[in-house]
């Protein structure tokens, strides 16, 4: 993966397959260059069993392959950084990963174009779940919520075109000011 | 988050355009998109930006885009699947964000696949 919004997109995958009603995204940039990504969502969650064994690229859900490399490879370039990540998960209630970034490393990923990442997953899974998506830094915080848009859309489906681009607009114009520093 | 008024304009104009388009539900063309791991590593989402893109720019009612996961040839992705109305699926294979207007242009519109993205020509390779 050549950044970490990449990542996200795959990440919010084992939410989606979870059955997760919300997905909540967090980026905090805190003033000593630490970036969190928090994903949690109230899917099924994992038994303390798969819990130990997720982490292990041999270790997947599916049915057709052995392999899952999702959480290895985002492990991978959390580490890099000097970061790392860590998971909790309760059967019946959800999961929660999240994975730091040291941004001053130059082994850090860029978080690349957020944005697009974001309007592609509802662009996907326009009826459920639910995104939240919090951006924070010294430079100040952005909120997102596609229930608020799906609300305002009164029944129009979240795929339509128009509205994917009017997503992608609006999540672009507000990331800038709080990631632009790290976004490339 | 940006002003949610527009939403109310963007809502009457996709009403209008869906009313056009539920008269004839069975034209719909279907171009899907594979983002797993793989396909997202090997750059699967900012095509399917540049289908959206695409689509938009051409106003193109009777089609929609949607994701599926890894089907197990994760050295071809990123890959597209498109599937006419008359039950046809079209593979392509290596797929990239400047290869989309011309598969919309020729496939999507005109119904001629581009033979030389797809995945019959890359295996014969």
């Amino acid at each position: 993966m050549r950044d970490i919004s990449l990542h996200l997109s795959d990440i919010v995958q084992n939410s989606i397959t979870a059955g997760a009603s919300l997905v909540e995204v967090t980026f905090r940039l805190d003033g000593a260059g630490v970036l969190r990504v928090t994903v949690r969502d109230d899917g099924c969650g994992m038994s303390p069993e798969l819990l130990e064994r997720v982490q292990s690229p041999f270790t997947t859900t599916r049915t057709t392959r052995k392999v899952g490399l999702g959480i290895p490879l985002l492990t991978q370039n959390a580490r890099l950084s000097g970061g790392d990540v860590r998971l909790q998960s309760e059967l019946g209630v959800g999961t929660v990963i999240e994975a730091d970034f040291h941004t001053d490393s130059i082994d850090c990923l860029p978080v690349g174009d957020l944005a697009e990442t974001m309007a592609t997953l509802v662009l996907s899974n326009p009826d459920r779940p639910d995104f939240h998506l919090t951006c924070a830094s010294p430079s100040g915080e952005m909120q997102f919520s596609t229930e608020e848009i799906r609300q305002a859309l009164g029944g129009v489906s979240l795929a339509e075109p128009e509205v994917y681009q009017w997503m992608l607009s609006s999540l672009r114009e507000e990331i800038e000011p709080i990631l632009g520093g790290i976004m490339k | 988050m940006k002003s949610l008024a527009e939403l109310e304009q963007i809502r009457k104009q996709t009403l209008e355009r869906i009313n056009l388009r539920k008269e004839d539900k069975a034209d719909v063309t279907r171009i899907v998109i594979g983002m797993a791991t793989c396909g997202i590593a090997a750059g699967a989402r900012p095509v399917m930006h540049a289908f959206m893109d695409e689509l938009n720019k051409r106003q193109l009612q009777h089609v929609t885009v949607s994701q599926t996961g890894c089907i197990g040839m994760c050295r071809l992705e990123p890959m597209v699947d498109i599937i006419t109305p008359d039950g046809n699926k079209v593979t392509y294979v290596h797929v990239k964000p400047e290869m989309v207007p011309r598969i919309v242009a020729e496939h999507v519109v005109n119904g001629r696949p581009v033979q030389e993205y797809t995945i019959g020509a890359a295996e014969d390779q």
